[in-house]
This record gives C-alpha cells, structure tokens and sequence, in this order.
C-alpha cells in the first residue's frame, strides 16, 4: 500500500513535469491586429499631435505597432507593454495621464467645476422663479415707511418745480 | 435733500457664500490660472538657443557605441571639449541625407580629443535604429533619448536637429534641419576650438 503511495506521487511529478515542458514548448499565438491595437489605440506617439497610435499613418507610429505585436508574441502583458514605452519615450505617449501629481487635477476639475456649476445654476434658477422679500418680515411697519418716504419724496418735487 | 431711505424694494439675492468659502474659490481660481500660464509658457518657449547655458543631462548609449568604455554619459562629463548633440531617427529622411556628412566630421575630429559627437535616437525602436547606424557607418557614440529627456531639454520641434555646446557648457549654435555638406559642420566647429 505505502509502495502504491510513492509510485502515485512519482507518477505525478513526471506527468506535471511533462506537462509543462509542452506547455511552454507551445509557440505564442500571433497577436491580431485588434489586439494590437487595443493597445496602440491608448498610446500616443509625441511626434504625431493628437493622433492615437492605432490610426497613425507615420513610419515612427508604425514601427511602434510592429514593437508592440513583437512584444504580444513574447507574452508581455499590456501594462508592461505600456510601462516599456513610458519608459523608453516619456509619460506623454499615454492617452490617460496617470493619476500623480499635477495630473489629478485632470480628474478632479471637472466633476468639481461641472457640481459647482449645476449648484449656481440650481440657485439662480430658485432666484428667479420664487423671489423673496428680503425685509418684508412680519410685523414690520414697511407699508408705513413706504408711505412716509414717498411723501417726502414728493415734498421735495414740489419745492423744486 | 432725499437721505437714504430703508430698503422697501423686494431684493431678489440670497445671502451671499460665507466669506471663507469666497477665500477658498477665489484661492482655487488664482492657482489654476496661475498653472495655466506656466504651462502655456513653457509650451511656447522656441528651441535653446545660442548664448544658452545648456542644463547637465544624462543619457545611456546603445552596446556598441559606448563612448571610451561608458555607457552611460552626462553632458557634464565633456566640459572643456566641444560637443555636439544631433537627434535623429531611423524613420527620418532629411536624417539620412545628412548621416554620412556627420560620420565624415567625426573621422575628421575624433583623433583630435578636443570635440565629442553624441547622437540621439529621437522616438525611435532598437532594432530599426541600430539598422540605420549599420546602413551609414556611423560609429561616434549613439544613444536613445530614453523619456524623451534629452529633446525636452532642448525643446526640439523635431528631426533631425543638431547642437554645438562650447567648453564651458553654453550653446553656441543650432541647427535645425540637415546639414547639406562636412565643411559646413567643420565651419561650425572650427572656430569654436579657437
């Protein structure tokens, strides 16, 4: 029985030695060019302004999508593909900037600046629709005062015409 | 003599935000403006130019061509020698047009060790790159300007674009696009070394 044992465990150290060999004797399959330019598409080339990696037509943004399908076929994943070409060419070839630094304020403004606006526009909206006596508070002897005011108001016209 | 009277009128305006609220936007207002303009500035600043002071820069070079054994070098490392910093790419023509001109200066200069050719692949791939300096024999000391530090540094607006640094450090002269002969390159050079 124990003799059994050790057979089994042998038996499955070769099998899973096997296995691996396989495994990684297994080529990698050409990426497609979706795949490539899943990733091209969130990379930009610095000499081609505003032009994704993906549609770019320049030698240089070509030779880069040649790199990233080598680079696909060795088995990188996509964020050390991204991360060799920060790398290599600078945290400008991202189309997201990451999120250090100055570069928060591209994800905080807007929202901020957008909440702020709609709670503005809430207020002046409220304003407009529903305006409210100020001093008109009950009790108050506004009426009196109104009178009073444009009597001496009215005095003062008469003195002058 | 109408005096000021009480208000009577219907006022249609809330109460105004809580000063310290006021502070706060008016903060926030002043230091995105205040970035804005820094960084509209720097974006339009032109190239370096001569007369410049040249800020001290790093840059590693491919195997190969390492230059006296280094592969890593720092434009301080040359001060009391002329350099010259050209950046280029293999998927630049005007590049290619003046490639055998600049190896042709450095054979002319490079025994003399008072000057020091440095290239800087611009935005480029190894495998292409190291083709490019197989195709025109190029064998002065050859580098990628890895992050794109080296050409923000000097602000290029592109490839190729060359620069003469003097001994102490300061750039004497740009050249932006090819250079068209050798003599022109040594017309530059020359008189610096005097």
């Amino acid at each position: 029985m124990k003799k059994l044992f050790w057979l089994s465990i042998l038996a499955l150290i070769i099998a899973s030695l096997f296995t691996s060999i396989v495994l990684a004797q297994q080529p990698v399959p050409t990426p497609s060019d979706d795949e490539v330019n899943h990733i091209a598409h969130q990379l930009y080339c610095p000499v081609c302004a505003n032009t994704p990696l993906d549609v770019c037509p320049t030698d240089a943004c070509r030779q880069w999508r040649d790199l990233i399908r080598q680079q696909l076929a060795q088995g990188w994943t996509e964020d050390q593909i991204k991360q060799y070409f920060v790398q290599q060419y600078g945290v400008r070839v991202l189309a997201e900037p990451p999120q250090t630094g100055f570069n928060w304020l591209i994800y905080i403004l807007p929202p901020v600046i957008i909440l702020a606006g709609a709670f503005v526009l809430f207020r002046a909206l409220r304003m407009w629709t529903k305006p409210v006596p100020v001093s008109a508070a009950p009790g108050s002897n506004q009426d009196a005062l109104k009178d009073e005011y444009v009597a001496r108001l009215e005095e003062e016209l008469k003195k002058r015409y | 003599m109408i005096d000021s009277n009480p208000i009577t009128t219907r006022n249609h305006r809330g109460a105004p935000p809580p000063i310290w609220a006021q502070i706060i936007i008016w903060v926030a207002l002043l230091g995105l403006l205040a970035v804005v303009y820094f960084e509209l500035n720097r974006s339009q600043q032109g190239q370096i130019g001569p007369g410049d002071q040249v800020s001290n820069f790093s840059m590693p070079l491919f195997s190969g061509y390492e230059l006296n054994g280094q592969s890593q070098i720092q434009l301080s490392d040359f001060r009391g020698k002329v350099v010259m910093v050209n950046f280029w790419a293999s998927w630049c023509k005007p590049c290619e047009q003046e490639a055998p001109d600049l190896e042709q200066a450095w054979q002319f200069y490079k025994d003399d060790g008072r000057v020091v050719f440095i290239g800087a692949d611009y935005v480029d791939t190894e495998p292409e790159a190291r083709a490019y300096l197989a195709k025109f024999g190029i064998t002065f000391a050859n580098g990628p300007d890895m992050g794109t530090r080296a050409s923000q540094l000097f602000r290029i607006k592109g490839v190729p674009e060359t620069y003469f640094i003097d001994q102490q450090g300061v750039l004497q002269y740009a050249q932006i696009g090819p250079f068209s002969s050798v003599d022109e390159i040594k017309s530059i050079i020359n008189p610096m070394l005097k």
